[in-house]
C-alpha cells in the first residue's frame, strides 16, 4: 500500500468516525424522546395542563407549574437582559483596559462555569434572607438572573467584538457619538449574535431546579401566582419530586410535564430562532 | 539626530509662494507619536480652501496618519500623542472647547473600503441628518435626494432607495459613502485611498466627482496612484518616513520636482 492510498485510508475512517458520533448522539437523544412520550403522553391533555397538583397522581395536573415557570421566565427576562446587555456594552466600548477590568473579564467568564447550586445558596443568602423576599418569585427570579448573567454578558460581548470597526468609524466620522453609534450601528449589527446568547441563557434558565429548590420553590402550590412576592413552583420543581413519589402514576405524570416543558423549550427557542432570521434578512446578510 | 534636524531644514518649503489666498487649514510644526515610533516629523502646511490636495508617499510614511489627525480619528488609538498645532477654519480643532461631534460634521471622511451601514440605500445617506436629530422628513428626503443626485447615484438607486445598500456594486457603494459625508454638508472632505478597492471604471467615476466636489468643498485626498494625484489634484505633497518632503502645485511636482526624493518617487525608482 502507498502513501497516497494510506492517507486516503485514513482520510475515509475518520469521515466513518465521525458520521459514526454524529448519528450516535442524534441516536440517543431520540431514545429518550421516544421512551419519555411512549410514557407520558397518554396524561397530555387539557386537565393535565389545567389542574392543580394533588396526592393522586391520576388527579394531578401542572397549572401552577407551568405558570411558576412562565412567570419566573418572564421575570427573569426582563432582570436580566438590561443588565447584561448593559454590562456587555461598558466593557467591550466604555471600558479602559485596566487590571480591573481585565480582572472584571476573566471572572466573568469563569462565573458561567460556577455550579448553580452556588448561585442557589447566594440567592438564599441575599435575596431570601437579607432582602428578605422569602421564598418567591421575585428571589428565584433574581437568582436566576444571577446564574446567566455571565452568559449574556459574553455573548454580548463577542457580538459586538465582531461588528466591523469599520462601520463604527464610518458612524463616528459623521458625527455620531459613541452612545449614538452603539444604538444605530452596533447594536443592530450584533442583535443576532446577542440574542443568540439569550436564547442559550434561558434555556439554562428554564431547566434549573437546584438553586430554586434552595431558594424554596414549592412541589406543591394550590394557587396560582398573583404578584411577585408570591410562592411558586416550576416544572423542572414538578417534574423532581414527581420522579421521588413511589406511586407508579407520578412516574407517568412526570414524563407528562418532561413533554410539556421541552415543548415550551423548543417553542421559546423557536420564536427567538424566527426573530433572529427575520433580523438578519432584514439587514441584508 | 543631527541630520534629521538637518533634513528639516533643507525641506523647508516657501509656503507664502504656492499659497495665494486664505487657508483653510493651517499646520504648524506638527509631530505625531504612536507609543514610541514617530509617525510625523514636525510638519507644517496650509490648504487652500476649494482645492484638491493629494498627499503621497510609500506605504507607512504616515500620510493616513496625518489625515486622520484633521476630524481627529486618531483620538481611538491609544497610545497616539501628538505636538503642534492644527487649526480648520482659523479654530484650533485641538482645543479644549472643541467639540468632536460638531468638527465631524464640518470635515468629513472617506475611507478606503467602502463602508455602508447594513441599512436601506435612503437609511444610509439619512443616518447623518438622524443623529443630528432633524426629524423633517422633507427635509430629510430633500437632503438624500441631493446627495444621491451629487455623486450621480441618483438615477441608479431613485427606484432602490429601500433596497439595502449592501447588494450595491463596490463603486456603487463607495459613491452611496461620499453621498453619505455631504449629506452632512461638510466644508472639508478627507479621503483616504478612496479608490484602492475599485475597478478602473468605477475609480474613474469616482475621480470625476472630486473634480467636481471641489467647487464646494476642500478635498484633501490620501492616495496611491501617482496618475491620480496628477490627474486631479491643484496640490500635492510628498511624504516620506513621516517627513513632508515637499508640498506644491501638483503640475510642478510632477514636472519639476524640487528634491530629489520627490523625483525618484514620482518616477517610479522606489515606493
Amino acid at each position: 500500500m502507498n502513501n497516497l492510498q494510506k492517507n486516503k485510508l485514513i482520510d475515509n475512517a475518520f469521515k466513518t468516525i465521525g458520521i459514526l458520533f454524529t448519528y450516535l448522539g442524534i441516536l440517543i437523544l431520540a431514545i429518550l424522546l421516544y421512551k419519555i412520550i411512549a410514557a407520558g403522553s397518554s396524561r397530555i391533555n387539557w386537565d393535565f395542563l389545567t389542574s392543580l397538583p394533588s396526592r393522586k397522581p391520576e388527579k394531578a395536573g401542572i397549572y401552577t407549574a407551568i405558570l411558576g415557570t412562565l412567570d419566573l421566565m418572564m421575570l427573569t427576562i426582563i432582570i436580566s437582559i438590561p443588565i447584561g446587555i448593559g454590562a456587555g456594552i461598558y466593557l467591550e466600548e466604555y471600558a479602559k483596559k485596566t487590571k480591573l477590568t481585565t480582572l472584571l473579564e476573566i471572572n466573568i467568564a469563569n462565573l458561567a462555569g460556577v455550579p448553580s447550586i452556588i448561585y442557589g445558596l447566594l440567592g438564599l443568602g441575599i435575596f431570601v434572607r437579607f432582602f428578605n423576599f422569602g421564598g418567591s418569585i421575585l428571589s428565584g427570579a433574581l437568582t436566576l438572573s444571577l446564574l446567566i448573567l455571565p452568559i449574556i454578558i459574553v455573548a454580548t460581548r463577542e457580538a459586538i467584538k465582531a461588528v466591523p470597526s469599520s462601520l463604527k468609524e464610518a458612524s463616528f466620522a459623521l458625527g455620531a457619538t459613541k452612545w449614538q453609534t452603539i444604538q444605530k450601528v452596533v447594536l443592530p449589527s450584533s442583535f443576532g449574535g446577542i440574542l443568540t446568547g439569550i436564547i442559550l441563557a434561558m434555556s439554562r434558565a428554564i431547566g434549573e431546579t437546584a438553586p430554586l429548590i434552595v431558594v424554596g420553590a414549592m412541589a406543591y402550590v394550590p394557587f396560582v401566582p398573583h404578584s411577585v412576592f408570591d410562592t411558586f413552583s416550576v416544572l423542572p420543581m414538578q417534574i423532581f419530586t414527581w420522579t421521588t413519589r413511589p406511586k407508579a402514576g407520578f412516574a407517568i405524570a412526570a414524563s407528562g410535564a418532561i413533554i410539556i416543558l421541552l415543548i415550551l423549550t423548543f417553542v421559546m427557542n423557536g420564536v427567538a430562532v424566527y426573530f433572529r432570521n427575520k433580523w438578519q434578512k432584514k439587514l441584508g446578510n | 539626530m543631527t541630520t534629521t534636524t538637518k533634513n528639516r531644514k533643507i525641506e523647508k518649503i516657501p509656503q507664502e509662494n504656492i499659497l495665494d489666498n486664505a487657508s483653510k487649514i493651517s499646520i504648524k510644526e506638527m509631530d505625531i507619536w504612536y507609543g514610541a515610533f514617530h509617525a510625523i516629523k514636525e510638519v507644517s502646511m496650509k490648504i487652500n480652501p476649494n482645492t484638491v490636495t493629494a498627499f503621497i508617499g510609500p506605504s507607512g510614511c504616515g500620510k493616513s496618519t496625518f489625515l486622520r489627525l484633521f476630524n481627529r480619528m486618531n483620538d481611538y488609538i491609544e497610545s497616539f500623542h501628538f505636538d503642534g498645532k492644527i487649526k480648520i477654519d482659523g479654530k484650533n480643532i485641538y482645543g479644549k472647547k472643541t467639540n468632536i461631534e460638531e468638527l465631524r460634521k464640518k470635515v468629513g471622511m472617506v475611507f478606503q473600503k467602502p463602508n455602508p451601514f447594513p441599512k436601506s440605500i435612503f437609511e444610509n445617506v439619512a443616518y447623518g441628518l438622524r443623529i443630528q436629530g432633524i426629524k423633517d422628513k422633507k427635509i430629510i428626503a430633500e437632503r438624500v435626494e441631493n446627495s444621491l443626485k451629487q455623486v450621480a447615484l441618483w438615477e441608479e438607486v431613485k427606484n432602490d432607495l429601500k433596497k439595502s445598500a449592501l447588494a450595491l456594486s463596490g463603486g456603487q457603494q463607495q459613491r452611496l459613502c461620499i453621498a453619505r459625508t455631504l449629506a452632512v454638508q461638510p466644508s472639508v472632505i478627507l479621503m483616504d485611498e478612496p479608490t484602492s478597492a475599485l475597478d478602473p471604471i468605477s475609480t474613474a467615476s469616482i475621480e470625476d466627482l472630486i473634480f467636481k466636489l471641489k467647487e464646494k468643498y476642500t478635498i484633501i485626498i490620501v492616495t496611491h496612484n501617482m496618475q491620480q494625484a496628477s490627474r486631479i489634484s491643484d496640490y500635492t505633497a510628498f511624504f516620506y518616513m513621516g517627513n513632508l518632503v515637499e508640498y506644491n502645485k501638483t503640475e510642478l511636482i510632477f514636472t519639476k520636482p524640487e528634491k530629489k526624493q520627490t523625483e525618484n518617487y514620482i518616477s517610479g525608482k522606489f515606493g
